[in-house]
């Protein structure tokens, strides 16, 4: 008694165990009796079942049948309207369907209406005797006692260092695997040229430059470096950093930060459009709530405290191309963004130390 | 022409020249930017505009103020243009049901002519966004162009297939299907409530022309896939395959572990 540990249901202390001592002995009821199917008495059902089957793998030819005609018979050329793409799609799909279910399903039948049913027990294999497992200790023991491991403690800790510093060659070679970004990340097109002469800003996807004037209150413009567009190579590399989004507000509706005063131009502001948070376009803009909105995860930028994040996962706001108009008009980027554009990345805090522009 | 080949090397020739210069400069530029104001000119009689001023004083005045010069409830709309009144009257949006996240489209409750001259009186104000030429509107353009475009600067609102989107607190874009190529028109130069606008600097008459034609297209084409659930992507997706999928597996496993008779 009081003894709750030992799981025997016949020495419970807290049930109240009278007349239950007797427990009665489970017995194997066994394999019930066998219930013969239709098709085992009656040879028409067999028959039946027979034809069915036989009718599962007809439905399965010409299933294929229908796939290879609408291959072969429909040609589709550059000039095929979309009706016949559609009507296309939906016979090559509808025949592979009825290809493989007919030979499933007919399998299936098969082998419930027809082929033998009967019930098999199969006994459990004998449980590995305490004598074999003992020899298995004796031979682990055996190869420890004959190495010598434990009364050579010299061998023991070379091995031990030496396994452990076999893998490091191989992280150096991993790292070769690829280019590494270095700066890459750290810059866009935007920074002025060689020769000093500013980035104009470009409309998407056509690169002509945007005026000033053009912008008006209220308006979104995609935007582009000036001459993304003749690039030869990396040309979507370098879009997928440099893109930005352009808007124009009523100015007294910007609270510029005393930095970035002179960043924005008559209430036009310029910012990335990649979300800080993995990389979408933030591209969603609503003209009157001035809400950036990214459309993968709902982070939300407000345009009237320089993009901060005001709702959602990003955890930094949209980064600001400082910009201004040009002699001719047109606006211009005044220097590259002051921070890395993006997601954050291992290398980004030292970037941002940078002076990019 | 010989008789002006001979007299090239007159001592005037330079001066009539220039003059002759300066006179196509300024003839092609003055007839760009009438161009440009074409759409500002009204064809609105001057009845059109008293009827409309009435119309206004009976049903908008209460939101949008005397004159047009807005209140508390509604902003001003001197400015805003025929096309703002267009799209928002032509729609339904306005006059507007009830307060909300946004104004919603419904049944438009003015008719053609009393829309007309709701936009007469409010671009009689000031000059605004006019109602397009029915040649900017006939989605006969290039329609490779406008998915270029349409993807660029609408699909991240409008969804790549057009069928809309959710934007925050209940405010949404609006599926473009069986939307007027006009109405769309106006909306891109107008900005109707939280869309940006569009003007002419930054889409040309032309690329808009090539946007309502590559929605029309798409919208006469059809899903080439088959069956495109709404279009709205892993959502609707996602709950057929999870109900009707799934049905069908659990189908098959009750049929493949049942007895047969």
């Amino acid at each position: 008694m009081g003894n709750h540990s030992d799981g025997s249901p016949n020495h419970s202390g807290t049930v109240a165990t009278a007349g239950q001592n007797e427990v009665e002995k489970f017995q194997d009821p066994g394999i019930p009796p066998h219930r013969l199917r239709l098709a085992d008495t009656d040879p028409r059902a067999a028959k039946k079942a027979e034809r069915q089957v036989a009718l599962l793998f007809g439905i399965s030819v010409v299933g294929t049948l229908i796939f290879l005609v609408s291959y072969f018979a429909i040609d589709l050329g550059n000039d095929s309207s979309i009706a016949t793409i559609r009507l296309q799609n939906a016979l090559l799909g509808i025949g592979t369907a009825f290809a493989m279910l007919g030979i499933g399903t007919g399998i299936v039948h098969w082998a419930k209406a027809l082929m033998p049913d009967h019930e098999v027990s199969e006994e459990r294999h004998a449980i590995r005797t305490e004598e074999d497992r003992q020899a298995a200790v004796r031979i682990v023991d055996d190869i420890v006692e004959e190495t010598g491991i434990k009364r050579r403690p010299l061998i023991r800790n070379t091995l031990l260092g030496a396994v452990a510093l076999a893998p490091l060659p191989a992280l150096a070679i991993f790292g070769d695997l690829g280019p590494r970004p270095d700066f890459a990340l750290a810059h866009t097109m935007w920074a002025p040229g060689p020769d000093g002469k500013l980035k104009r800003l470009a409309r998407d996807p056509d690169g002509t430059p945007i005026k000033a004037a053009d912008v008006t209150i209220g308006s979104a413009f995609h935007v582009i470096p000036e001459g993304l567009n003749e690039l030869s190579e990396g040309k979507l590399n370098e879009k997928a950093k440099s893109v930005v989004l352009l808007m124009r507000l009523d100015p007294a509706e910007l609270h510029p930060s005393p930095e970035r005063i002179d960043w924005a131009y008559n209430g036009i502001v310029a910012y990335s459009k990649i979300c800080t948070h993995v990389g979408c376009p933030v591209a969603l803009y609503e003209q009157q709530t001035h809400h950036l909105l990214c459309p993968c995860h709902q982070s939300t930028f407000d345009l009237t405290q320089q993009c901060k994040v005001i709702f959602g996962p990003a955890s930094r706001p949209l980064p600001q191309l400082p910009i201004a108009v040009d002699s001719e008009g047109y606006l211009v980027a005044t220097s590259d963004f002051h921070e890395p554009v993006g997601p954050s990345y291992w290398e980004r805090e030292q970037h941002v130390l940078i002076p990019n522009s | 022409m010989k008789a002006i080949s001979q007299k090239r090397r007159h001592p005037l020739a330079a001066i009539a020249l220039l003059l002759m210069g300066l006179l196509v400069t300024g003839g092609l530029y003055a007839v760009a930017t009438t161009v440009n104001q074409a759409k500002a000119d009204t064809t609105y009689s001057a009845s059109d505009v008293a009827e409309g001023g009435k119309l206004f004083a009976a049903n908008c005045a209460t939101c949008h103020g005397v004159g047009a010069s807005g209140s508390q409830s509604g902003p001003s709309l001197v400015g805003v243009g025929a096309a703002a009144v267009d799209f928002q009257v032509g729609t339904g949006r306005m006059p507007m049901q009830m307060n909300g996240p946004q104004a919603e489209k419904k049944p438009a409750q003015f008719n053609e002519a009393q829309t007309k001259q709701l936009a007469a009186y409010v671009a009689s104000l000031a000059p605004g966004p006019a109602i397009p030429e029915a040649s900017v509107i006939d989605g006969k353009g290039d329609a490779a162009k406008g998915g270029e475009l349409f993807r660029t600067n609408c699909a991240m609102c409008h969804n790549a297939a057009a069928a809309g989107g959710a934007l925050t607190r209940g405010k949404f874009a609006p599926a473009l299907a069986g939307v007027s190529g006009q109405h769309i028109y106006e909306a891109m130069v107008t900005g109707p409530q939280n869309m940006p606008v569009f003007n002419d600097a930054n889409i040309s008459p032309e690329g808009k022309r090539d946007i309502i034609t590559y929605l029309k297209q798409i919208e006469s084409n059809g899903s080439p896939g088959g069956a495109d659930l709404g279009a709205l992507g892993p959502v609707s997706e996602g709950l057929f395959v999870w109900i009707a999928g799934l049905g069908v597996i659990i189908a098959f496993t009750i049929w493949l572990t049942s007895r047969t008779s």
